[in-house]
């Protein structure tokens, strides 16, 4: 089995948001199926736990559930952005921006195998 | 920052509708999950995949549909208090299986608690609540430094009391009320039979100075304090309702005192109950402004009570007491009868409760030590419980439950057992504290105001949650810290288990004995100080006499008084099982006043004269109240001459005035006039039993030169006196029609009242150590009980190879008395180190008393044997063949 990628905590919330905003409206597996696509299947994602990510998302205001039915006529639930969630995840992407670029100044200074 | 609060907020509020709206949320959780997994199933048979590989596929990218639920409930809602409910559903199962255990639980908690409350109770209201006034703390009690002489020499006359009122400068307002109404001192006339009420005059500004307002009509008018106004009452709230059905057309109509139309002008609040505050036990009826104008020559008859001015101190107070009392005369008008008064000035609050100050704390730590033996107590059941839990406890933690989830799984438990138990001992609290608040004949203050409030509740709260947690912690971690896994091999009970986990129960309980050592040392001190107060030779015979208050009309003449009283005596001995009868004024253990007594013709220095206590009597008064004349003759009825009073005095005064002398026959001064020594009577104790007698003389109450302040029938029988009441009024009926209907106060009902205190804390004293010797005893069987039944195997196995019964049982009681007496000499050691802290609570008693001692300890070594023979004798009987069968 391949080795897979352990989340870290709070990802999987930016992940969704993510998804949701180039998705727009969509279900919990199409959210799910989407991630792991994009990943190249390399998230160690139970999909079952994207349930949790999506009701923390709903109370925090940041997106909205209802009820409809699927392309091929499914009753599900359906998940779109709110304005707040579009805000957030702008803040959310500049902040994850900034973190990757520190991590990969600080782990480019040790490759050099400079100053220590 | 406020958004984040406000989003806060909402989400808390979300969270908790999802806690709430459970099942609702789960369902549509299960809905949205069933339809994933059909997507995903679909889409796995659309890329060719056989239906059941489909499926399988599915699930196993969903993962443990389980523990979604959990994270998305965890998401949603209050994981903390999903725990919580889990936790408290299983506790409470478990307690039901084992319903037994929880109903004793339950009791011992109950019990513990309980005393805990209502002692809290009784400490609240009598030492931490202010007084029932607004600003109490402004309120002082203003008494003359005299230690004995009774209220004679506590109080002032109303000529200083209105010198000090417009003389004071610390004092906002200075009140006071008539130091000497006597219970059912004025006849009510109504329709049918006068019937015997309380009246007490008070100053006309009492009322506003304590911050007191009728709840209907109003206060004293200036005018109503004068001379020869109109007369008016304020009647107290309890009186009302009982006479006149709470009527509130009553203000301003008359009712009949003593024969005089008395106009009702207000109603006291239900609140103000003067007797609980000034006097306890006592009841008031109506209360009357104080004519100042007509009491210039009673002497000194006001006992004193001031409201500070806001931000005066009470030393600065007292300064100028100081400064201002001893330069007031006793009478205005006749500056030669002298001047010069103290005062010394209490906190209200310290005075009327600050006696009992030590003793309610001694109480307060009695009953704190009963709930640290209750909780020893549960905490070694618990323990016991535990261990054989301990496979289910392996068990749980076998399958994730981790160790803070076990304990707090027991901590949930026993303080489920705390919370029950709270509620059953507020049930005992809730009916001790309503038994004791109408118990008027116990002569504690404030003790009618006594109640569960809000405090109490905090209490009980407080308590509950204390020993909940005490009584868990123990068996708590002993049990989660054990191996879990070594308990799954374990090849169950009937051997011996560990020591260290016996030891720690033997810890326990030799705590438990060695707490109920101190206490009950404690209370033998305190029964046997009491038993010591009964012993006392009061200097009269309480048991066997009665006294009835006596209304008569001699107009003033002097003669006629003693024919009157003559004449009731003689018919009064004439009905049969009345052996002696006598009138006296005043009775012992009641009110009392004092005058001054001194040789003739002889000089004194200052200090050398004490207040004496008066006593105007008729013949055969001594007699009936069973007092002892050690010398010379009773008073008879012919000694009235107007030039020399006789008189008899007490074995204190004639010691003092004569001393190496004859007394009889001495002329003495006593109450202002000329009277002979005629007898020597023993000392009575006059105010209690445990202070020593002051100076006493008994006058004629026929002689013309004093006053008798009203009259109590005194009889003595060996019959039960109520049988004889109807015959006695009968005959005071015929003399006075106007006499009220009162009835026979046994001599004995007095002495009881003023030793109520101290029988009071005796047996409350007693209750406690009662219940913990039972407590002790419950933890010793319980142990020594357990370890039988965990030994059954061991024993039948030493059985087998030739132990007796006998032997058996006598290493159990062995094993008993050896944690006795551990216990036992803790407990005596602790004890012999505080029970100097008790000292002051003690009469004729050493705090060291060694019969005390030896018996407490020989009483709890007999209980813990008893305690250890029950299983002794259990073990004897194991049958090896079944004990080794078994298991």
């Amino acid at each position: 089995m391949d080795e897979k990628l352990d989340l870290m905590q709070g990802t999987l919330d930016l992940m969704v948001l993510q998804t949701l905003s180039v998705m727009g409206t969509q279900h919990g597996y199409g959210i799910a199926r989407r991630i792991e696509q994009v990943s190249g299947d390399t998230v160690l994602l139970n999909q079952g736990t994207i349930y949790a990510a999506l009701v923390r998302l709903q109370q925090r205001g940041l997106i909205d559930a209802e009820w409809g039915t699927s392309d091929n006529n499914r009753k599900a639930k359906f998940y779109a952005l709110t304005k707040s969630g579009r805000k957030q995840l702008g803040k959310d992407i500049a902040y994850w921006t900034r973190v990757t670029d520190l991590m990969g100044c600080v782990l480019a200074m040790q490759a050099d195998g400079g100053e220590r | 920052m406020n958004a984040s609060r406000k989003g806060w907020i909402r989400q808390s509020l979300l969270r908790m509708a999802a806690f709430i709206r459970r099942r609702p949320l789960d369902q549509d959780l299960n809905d949205e999950m069933a339809v994933h997994l059909e997507m995903a199933i679909e889409e796995n048979l659309k890329r060719g995949l056989n239906p059941e590989d489909a499926r399988r596929q599915a699930l196993i990218r969903f993962g443990n549909v389980g523990q979604a639920r959990e994270y998305h409930r965890a998401a949603r809602g209050l994981p903390g208090m999903d725990v919580l409910m889990q936790d408290l559903s299983y506790a409470l199962r478990t307690l039901r299986r084992e319903i037994s255990f929880t109903l004793v639980a339950v009791l011992i908690l109950g019990l513990g608690i309980g005393a805990n409350v209502a002692v809290f109770s009784v400490v609240n209201t009598l030492l931490l609540r202010p007084l029932p006034f607004p600003n109490s703390k402004q309120l002082v009690r203003i008494h003359q430094e005299a230690p004995k002489g009774g209220e004679s020499s506590m109080t002032y006359s109303v000529d200083a009391t209105q010198a000090f009122q417009n003389r004071t400068r610390a004092f906002d307002e200075v009140t006071g009320y008539f130091a000497f109404s006597g219970p059912d001192n004025v006849k009510l006339m109504g329709n049918g039979q006068p019937e015997p009420i309380t009246a007490l005059s008070v100053a006309g500004n009492f009322f506003p100075t304590l911050g007191v307002e009728p709840i209907l009509g109003r206060q004293f008018s200036a005018e109503e304090c004068l001379k020869n106004s109109r007369p008016v009452a304020l009647l107290s709230h309890d009186f009302w309702k009982r006479k006149y059905a709470s009527d509130p057309a009553l203000i301003g109509q008359a009712i009949k005192l003593d024969g005089i139309p008395t106009t009702v002008i207000g109603i006291l609040p239900e609140t103000f109950d003067f007797g609980s505050v000034f006097s306890p036990g006592a009841r008031v009826d109506v209360y009357q402004p104080a004519i100042f104008a007509n009491m210039e020559d009673w002497g000194n008859t006001m006992a004193l009570v001031g409201r500070l001015k806001p931000g005066v101190s009470l030393p600065q107070a007292q300064a100028e007491a100081n400064t201002i009392f001893p330069e007031l005369f006793f009478n205005s008008k006749h500056p030669e009868y002298g001047h010069g008064y103290t005062a010394n000035l209490y906190d209200l609050k310290d005075y009327v409760s600050g006696k009992l100050r030590e003793s309610l704390l001694l109480l307060w730590c009695g009953v704190g030590m009963i709930l640290l033996i209750v909780c020893v107590n549960l905490s070694n059941l618990l323990l016991a419980r535990a261990a054989t839990r301990r496979k289910e406890f392996a068990i749980r933690n076998a399958l994730g439950a981790g160790r803070g989830r076990l304990i707090r799984q027991l901590l949930t438990e026993s303080l489920i057992l705390a919370v029950i138990g709270a509620l059953v001992g507020l049930g005992m609290a809730y009916a001790a504290i309503t038994y004791l608040a109408h118990q008027s004949s116990i002569s504690l203050p404030l003790m009618s105001s006594i109640r569960l409030d809000r405090e109490a509740l905090g209490w009980t709260v407080l308590v509950t949650v204390l020993t909940g947690l005490l009584v868990g912690v123990l068996p708590a971690f002993k049990v989660s810290g054990k191996s879990l896994h070594a308990s799954l091999k374990d090849s169950g009970p009937g051997t011996s288990e560990g020591r260290s986990h016996n030891r720690l129960r033997g810890a326990l309980v030799i705590t438990e004995i060695a707490l109920a050592c101190l206490l009950l040392v404690g209370a033998g001190l305190l029964l046997r100080s009491f038993l010591h107060v009964l012993d006392v030779d009061l200097g009269f015979q309480p048991s066997q006499s009665a006294a009835i208050s006596v209304d008569y009309d001699d107009g003033g003449n002097v003669v006629k008084r003693g024919v009157i009283l003559q004449s009731i005596l003689a018919r009064v001995e004439q009905i049969p099982g009345v052996e002696t009868a006598g009138i006296t004024d005043n009775l012992p253990m009641s009110i009392n006043r004092s005058w001054g007594i001194q040789a003739k013709g002889h000089s004194y220095r200052k200090g050398e004269l004490a207040d004496t206590f008066v006593y105007l009597v008729t013949p055969g008064y001594l007699n009936a109240i069973g007092m002892h004349l050690v010398k010379g003759r009773d008073i008879q009825w012919q000694d009235t001459d107007k030039k020399q009073a006789v008189v008899i005095i007490n074995e204190t005064v004639a010691r003092a005035l004569w001393p190496g002398q004859d007394p009889i026959g001495q002329i003495a001064e006593a109450g202002g006039s000329d009277a002979q020594v005629i007898g020597v009577v023993a000392d009575v104790h006059e105010t209690n039993a445990e202070t020593q007698a002051g100076w006493q003389m008994y006058l004629s109450q026929t002689a013309p030169q004093y006053g008798p302040v009203g009259a109590d029938l005194v009889i003595r029988t060996k019959l039960p006196p109520t049988s004889l009441g109807s015959a006695v009024m009968q005959v005071l009926r015929q003399m006075n029609p106007a006499q009220p209907a009162t009835e026979f106060r046994p001599i004995q009902q007095l002495v009881d009242h003023a030793t109520s205190p101290r029988r009071f804390f005796a047996i409350l004293g007693g209750i406690f150590a009662a219940l913990g010797l039972i407590l002790a005893s419950l933890g010793i069987y319980g142990v020594i009980s357990y370890s039988v039944t965990q030994q059954t195997k061991e024993i039948g196995i030493r059985m087998a190879l030739g132990a007796t019964a006998g032997g058996v049982q006598l290493g159990v009681i062995a094993k008993t008395l050896r944690l006795a007496l551990v216990g036992i000499a803790v407990g005596t050691i602790a004890s012999l180190l505080l029970s100097r802290e008790v000292a002051s609570q003690l009469f004729g008693t050493s705090p060291n008393d060694p019969e005390t001692f030896v018996g407490m300890i020989l009483l709890l070594g007999a209980v813990a044997l008893v305690a250890g023979y029950v299983p002794a004798r259990r073990a004897s009987r194991i049958d090896p063949m079944i004990a080794l069968r078994n298991n």
